[in-house]
């Protein structure tokens, strides 16, 4: 055929694309079309298309939504730790005459994949996820401000999250970490596809992430229940608030960054190159003027989980919840004035790398502060080791020696030392493990039953924490200690054998994790099927504090029959104290938003415009940039998109309620 | 001994005694939900706080443009600079087309918010030709530019001027695009609630263009032509 026919046709996309020579590739990919004719097959089997579209991908509901967030964020966490366990493996047997089994070109692509993919498609969904489902409940709200722009959101991340794995089996990712810092993600250094995926994916999830951030703001400040003041908002809904307030305040800077380097690599242009007055160092402080702040959205979520484990199993209020509002704030706002210690080498002078150490350090303050307000609820508390609060203890522990080293980090002359070493590796991943990803298990453990209605299996839960807290640290702490030896990040290759030991040690530390990881998806499954024998049906088996507890487990879609009255902190313990009665009659029609498809479809069509921009099918992308455009206005077209639940609908709802309250002896009332 | 009762008593319920201190304060106090809805009618509700936060989120873009321009600016690589290229009298122009697009989308809300549906669709229709003369010469001066060489690749600083002055352009394009559709939407079903909120957001969204392009006249043009 033509050549010019093809690449009009085709872009630069052929079937040398295709990596049929990388035989983990291969293999991996033969997997991934079994399983997913599988999973195919089932549904077709089962007829359980129309369920899914009609009730849960289309759903508004910011219940269904956030669940749909946790399931991206556990299976993209799958995918992210097959990366990372590739590493350990190779960096442990890659020593001298052994060259290990991954080739630079693909090992480059693993590290650069795992780091995207375990922060923006596995920390951001979980988080999200979290936020979504919890957020409207402790508030006494129906549903976020934005219902539909709120499943618009998740299917924009999950297209991010689908571009990424497309890269895995067409053509390749990018070769150049998780950040791509100019000049390497430059067309000069990467010309081929690899960096194109990463900027589109992270754009397509950008736009969910974003619109995600108004959505939760908006709500917490405008839809929270008559009474409820900012004082008396639950601390997790006050530490989502800062995040979605950092999500929009940093976001648009990265998707100003990723299209300035996209200019540089699709029409030329000079902002990071080095020719023609284009200055790479720009692109490191804009892109760290959104990554520091980053960190902090994924952290302050977890700290509110941490806030309302701690509180819920110590049988407590929060010890210093003002000073935990205040200190939560004032992260928010360092966050903003550390982005230069990320490359305190760059060199900018004595004085600017001063002032960004001395930020960066003052940051510890309201950390700590944090820190000694959870020991101090715990302090004379009745402390229940629930697997929330074994995961908000391990995280005590881990997180302190993580932000520890962070502080010793902070110090200009040590982080020239330090820098892009090993000792870094160990340091974030002590945080964000020990922050993030333990917070996301303690969230998930404390509020499945909320979601489903029966707890999670405590004794592989036992097993996965464990695995996850030694594992950690056997994992991370060889790191620290070849990082001080002086190991920088991202080799694939060793000549010193004396360092091998090291490496051995911490792959027995990601194997560790690999069963922690098992045995997480074990205990799902066991729950599952000991679905019934794990039942509740009080709706509150914490003797939990704040509103989402004062639902039925799963709650209706509504939420609450009547929009709850707030009179103090805690505001369900103070309903349980001062002898709430649960009202059971004189139920109103209420009024919820209309599911839609357009978030799905608008979805679908990202998708396919990132692939036309990143192979160059011009053709492609225009036709997919226009029916993105006339998608959106043919939606903002339709009028009709709330209806009423019937009184007579939610007579029978809550009266089935309150029977399965009637048969449990311990009403709901009865336990503080 | 009794009396060490009765004080025993009352520590061992202080909340109690807090509480029913509270119930003085707040005669509500035992009232744990509402049993009328909230209704909110005709109001923008949470949407106007959500699009002001969408607002500041795309300022931060803009932000973005400008600390590059700030650093990048000067950059000119041997090529042309500011004084050589920009065309003072053009952007004037340029400049009042934009300023009287925003005058007369005042005028199409006033209209609006006396009910008057013929004369808002006609201010709303002018603000348009005013969007689209500001368009047209922007992109005439783009054309010019180019072919004089001075292309966005020729140096860092045109690279972020072109990238800067035409993100706001693109924004004026998606600006024009939703009037149109507003229009088409006014003309279908009136002024409705829904659609005084969307006219309300996108009067916000063409104000706010207008607000970023004084920045641009000022920082890029006036201060380019000075340097």
């Amino acid at each position: 055929m033509d050549p010019t026919l093809l690449k009009t046709i085709f872009g630069r996309l052929t079937i040398e694309s295709l990596p049929i020579h990388e035989p983990i590739v291969v293999a991996t990919f033969v997997a991934v079309v079994i399983g997913g004719i599988g999973v195919l097959a089932a549904l077709t089997y089962f007829k359980l298309w129309g369920f899914l579209w009609k009730e849960w991908f289309t759903s508004v509901d910011h219940k269904k939504v956030g669940i749909m967030y946790m399931v991206l964020g556990i299976v993209m966490l799958l995918r992210g730790f097959a990366d990372a366990i590739m590493m350990r493996g190779q960096q442990a047997i890659a020593f001298g005459a052994n060259e290990g089994y991954l080739n630079a070109h693909h090992y480059d692509q693993v590290f650069t994949a795992h780091g995207v993919i375990m922060i923006f498609f596995v920390a951001m969904p979980l988080v999200t996820g979290l936020m979504n489902y919890v957020i409207p409940l402790q508030i006494g709200a129906r549903d976020v401000a934005f219902p539909y722009l709120n499943n618009f959101s998740f299917w924009m991340t999950a297209a991010g999250a689908v571009i990424i794995m497309m890269s895995l089996f067409i053509g390749e990712f990018a070769r150049t970490g998780w950040l791509a810092f100019p000049p390497l993600s430059g067309l000069d250094y990467s010309p081929d596809v690899g960096v194109d995926y990463y900027l589109w994916a992270l754009q397509v999830a950008g736009v969910g992430t974003t619109l995600s951030g108004i959505n939760l703001v908006v709500t917490i400040i405008k839809m929270r229940a008559p009474g409820m003041t900012m004082m008396k908002l639950p601390v997790f809904s006050w530490t989502s608030l800062c995040t979605n307030i950092l999500i929009v305040a940093s976001f648009p800077v990265l998707t100003a960054t990723l299209v300035l380097l996209s200019l540089d690599r699709y029409i030329g242009t000079n902002f990071f190159t080095n020719q023609a007055g284009g200055n790479p160092m720009m692109y490191f402080n804009l892109i760290w003027i959104w990554g520091h702040p980053e960190v902090y959205i994924l952290i302050l979520p977890a700290f509110g989980i941490f806030s309302e484990v701690t509180s819920t199993f110590s049988g407590k209020r929060l010890f210093g919840y003002t000073s935990m509002v205040y200190a939560t704030v004032v992260i928010t706002i360092l966050s903003y004035l550390v982005w230069l210690h990320h490359f305190f080498t760059m060199g900018s002078g004595a004085s600017v790398n001063s002032f960004f150490g001395i930020t960066t350090m003052i940051i510890s303050i309201p950390t700590g502060a944090k820190i000694f307000n959870w020991l101090f609820t715990m302090y004379r508390g009745r402390i229940q080791y629930e697997l929330p609060m074994l995961w908000t203890v391990s995280f005590m522990l881990t997180f302190t020696v993580g932000g520890m080293t962070g502080v010793l980090l902070a110090v200009p002359p040590a982080d020239f030392v330090l820098h892009n070493s090993l000792f870094l590796v160990a340091h974030f991943h002590n945080v964000i493990i020990g922050g993030v990803v333990f917070g996301a298990f303690a969230g998930i453990n404390y509020w499945w039953p909320k979601a489903f209605g029966y707890k999670l299996d405590k004794k592989w839960g036992l097993v996965s924490f464990w695995c996850w807290s030694i594992g950690f640290w056997v994992a991370f702490a060889p790191l620290y200690v070849l990082g001080l030896m002086g190991v920088t990040r991202r080799l694939r290759h060793f000549d010193d054998p004396s360092l091998q030991i090291w490496f051995i040690i911490a792959a027995i530390g990601a194997a560790i994790i690999a069963v922690g990881i098992a045995a997480f998806l074990m205990q799902i499954f066991v729950s599952v099927r000991n679905r019934e024998a794990l039942r509740d049906v009080t709706g509150d088996p914490w003797g939990g504090r704040t509103l989402e507890w004062s639902t039925s487990s799963p709650p209706p879609h509504y939420n609450f029959a009547f929009t709850p009255m707030i009179h103090d902190l805690d505001a369900w313990s103070d309903m349980k104290t001062r002898g709430y009665e649960r009202p059971v009659k004189g139920y109103i029609p209420i009024h919820m938003p209309k599911n839609t498809g357009t978030g799905v479809i608008l979805s679908g069509i990202s998708v396919a415009f990132a692939f036309g921009m990143i192979w160059y099918i011009w053709w492609l992308a225009a036709i997919a940039f226009v029916a993105i455009i006339g998608v959106s206005i043919f939606h903002s077209f339709n009028y009709d998109r709330d209806y009423y639940i019937p009184a007579d609908e939610v007579s029978h709802e809550e009266g089935e309620r309150t029977r399965l309250l009637a048969t449990t002896p311990a009403l709901a009332g009865g336990m503080n | 001994m009794s009396s060490t009762t009765m004080s025993d008593q009352t520590i061992s319920d202080p909340s109690r005694a807090e509480a029913d201190r509270q119930k003085k304060d707040d005669p509500q106090r035992d009232v744990f939900f509402v049993t009328e809805e909230a209704h909110e009618h005709g109001g923008m509700g949470g949407t106007a706080l959500g699009f002001w936060i969408y607002l500041m989120s795309d300022c931060l873009i803009f932000a973005v443009l400008f600390a590059t321009y700030g650093v990048l600016g000067t950059a000119y690589a041997g090529g042309p600079t500011p004084r050589e290229i920009f065309e003072l009298p053009l952007v004037a122009l340029n400049t009042s087309m934009l300023l009287l697009s925003s005058i007369t989308y005042g005028f199409a809300m006033l209209a609006m918010a006396r009910g008057a549906k013929a004369q808002t669709q006609g201010w709303l229709a002018i603000t348009g030709l005013f969007g689209l003369a500001f368009l047209s010469i922007e992109l005439y001066e783009f054309a010019t530019l180019i072919h004089e060489g001075a292309t966005p690749q020729r140096s860092a600083f045109l690279s972020s001027f072109f990238t800067l002055v035409g993100t706001h352009g693109l924004h004026v394009t998606f600006g024009i695009i939703w009037l149109v559709t507003l229009m088409t939407q006014v003309a279908r079903r009136g002024l409705i609630p829904e659609n005084r909120r969307r006219l309300m957001c996108l009067s916000m969204f063409w104000h706010f263009l207008d607000v970023v392009w004084i920045g641009v006249f000022t920082f890029v043009y006036l201060l380019g032509v000075l340097r």
